[in-house]
């Protein structure tokens, strides 16, 4: 079976979304398991800054050749930076997706949001369920 | 990883690194490394496709011919045997059945069917034979590779009788190839030249392995069906289920080529009378003229209307532009026409184009759906 980075200082969703917590502000993209999944990223559709989200609401998505799928705000505030390098680069999400493929920071607004976010054991377990 | 029905070529897939999905109820590869090394493979050198889960039923008995114009959008009788017609299973109401290509064999016919539709056509072509005809489903014991791309004939060269290289479009033999018994036919679904080759489940990957290695010179790789799907795209092929369902009248569907308007199958006069009527739609290609992606099922806007919806859309590796096959009123099927797709509530604008949206030196006909 194929590998997945799952890297230990990061929290995850089940949607296959990370956020690294960087005071009030968190940075957000997708999991290694998501980019393999999708394949090649062609075009992928950003949130406009100032939206403000709550946790759960589709945000944006990412085009593959083969597939779209929906991204989803892993905790509530407001977005304050999109990546923009994606528009004209969005391979970034294959080639450095906890790098320089992160999609957006987000300003949460919520203290509680940290707590609903799986640990990097408990994402490893979720990706585990769905590769065997 | 996928529940789905093995082909006889499961275990040479896992060995390859394939990205397994289940499509039509098989385990069948998405991918090897990358649809779009995969895809430019076929446009540029050659792939190889396991597309052993299409269905292959045979009519035979002296009633068989007889049988095959009263099913399909096209006479085979008039075809002598060696010759493979493209046509349509029609129901009395016009719509299509499925898509086939019938293969005019001594004394019979085999139609290469979609594998969703096997049984159904099964049941389909049960209930309308004649007498004299008698239905088999081999598709069991059947695997079916396509070899597609402008170096497929050296790759088969390599490995096949000079004969079966030598087939013209749209026609098919028996021969050997890597030393075994095959029936080989010069038509694929890419839109590109090559063949496709039918042999027992037991010969499959025999056959398999021998044409990539012999096709690593030139590069023949192995490919999935997330290559398959952007090649047949960029050739504006139908596919059954998008562009062509039970309700769908082939001409609606741009195929009026591929249906005689003097032959009297099921369905012709529902064609006809559905023609005259006036048809309330027609399939057409679009390029999105913005950043995007147009996918199945997005609806087509014009003048601030949803006037129609995408069957069919994606990424063209070839072009680099998002494509697509849409259904929209037939006055804005006309190349050049502007319209707009609704991708996630946004109107991205788009322009009606020829198809196929990339011409190949053998382009824009199929063989196997």
């Amino acid at each position: 079976m194929a590998d997945y980075d799952i890297p230990d200082d990061l929290l995850y969703t089940h949607e296959d979304e990370w956020a690294r917590f960087e005071g009030q502000r968190i940075v957000i993209g997708i999991t290694d398991y998501a980019q393999q999944q999708l394949g090649e990223i062609v075009h992928v559709e950003l949130p406009a800054v100032g939206t403000r989200l709550e946790r759960g609401d589709e945000f944006g998505s990412i085009d593959s050749v083969k597939a779209v799928a929906e991204l989803y705000a892993p905790i509530s505030g407001e977005v304050v930076e999109a990546n923009e390098a994606l528009v004209e680069n969005p391979e970034l999400l294959n080639e450095d997706c906890y790098g320089d493929g992160w999609i957006a920071v987000i300003v949460s607004d919520r203290d509680d949001d940290e707590a609903m976010l799986l640990r990097p054991m408990a994402y490893r377990k979720h990706v585990a369920e769905r590769s065997d | 990883m996928s529940g789905g029905r093995r082909t006889p070529l499961y275990a040479a897939h896992l060995r390859r690194g394939a990205r397994m999905v289940e499509f039509a109820g098989f385990s069948l590869p998405v991918q090897y490394t990358s649809i779009l090394e995969e895809h430019a493979a076929v446009r540029e050198t050659a792939g190889l496709f396991d597309v052993s889960h299409m269905g292959q039923l045979e009519l035979s008995g002296p009633g068989a011919l007889a049988a095959g114009d009263r099913l399909l959008s096209r006479r085979i009788s008039t075809a002598v045997p060696g010759q493979v017609r493209y046509a349509l299973l029609c129901n009395a109401r016009g719509g299509v059945v499925d898509d086939v290509t019938a293969y005019r064999r001594e004394g019979g016919l085999m139609l290469c069917v979609n594998a969703a539709n096997i049984r159904k056509d099964f049941e389909w072509l049960r209930n309308h034979l004649e007498p004299g005809a008698e239905l088999r489903d081999a598709s069991d014991d059947t695997a079916l590779l396509a070899l597609q791309g402008p170096a497929s004939a050296a790759v088969l060269g390599a490995v096949a009788d000079a004969a079966l290289v030598a087939l013209r479009r749209f026609t098919f033999a028996r021969g050997q190839v890597a030393g075994r018994g095959a029936m080989v036919s010069r038509t694929g679904y890419t839109g590109a030249d090559g063949f496709e080759i039918y042999c027992g489940a037991a010969d499959a990957e025999a056959i398999f392995e021998a044409l990539l290695d012999k096709g690593a010179a030139s590069a023949c790789r192995p490919c999935g069906l997330g290559a398959r799907d952007t090649l047949r795209l960029e050739a504006a092929l139908p596919l059954y289920g998008h562009e062509l369902d039970d309700t769908t009248s082939p001409l609606e569907a741009g195929l009026g080529r591929f249906v005689e308007s003097d032959s009297d199958f099921i369905g012709a006069a529902a064609i006809r009378e559905r023609a005259r009527a006036g048809h309330s739609r027609a399939l057409a290609g679009f390029v999105l003229e913005e950043r995007g992606v147009a996918r199945a099922g997005c609806a087509v806007a014009h003048g601030g209307r949803e006037v129609g919806v995408v069957t069919s859309g994606g990424p063209s590796p070839t072009l680099g532009k998002s494509i697509g096959l849409a259904y929209v009123p037939p006055p804005l099927a006309a190349v050049g026409s502007e319209v707009q797709i609704v991708i996630r509530s946004r109107a991205a604008p788009a322009r009606i184009v020829e198809t196929p949206f990339v011409r190949g030196p053998r382009a824009g006909r199929r063989g196997a759906a």
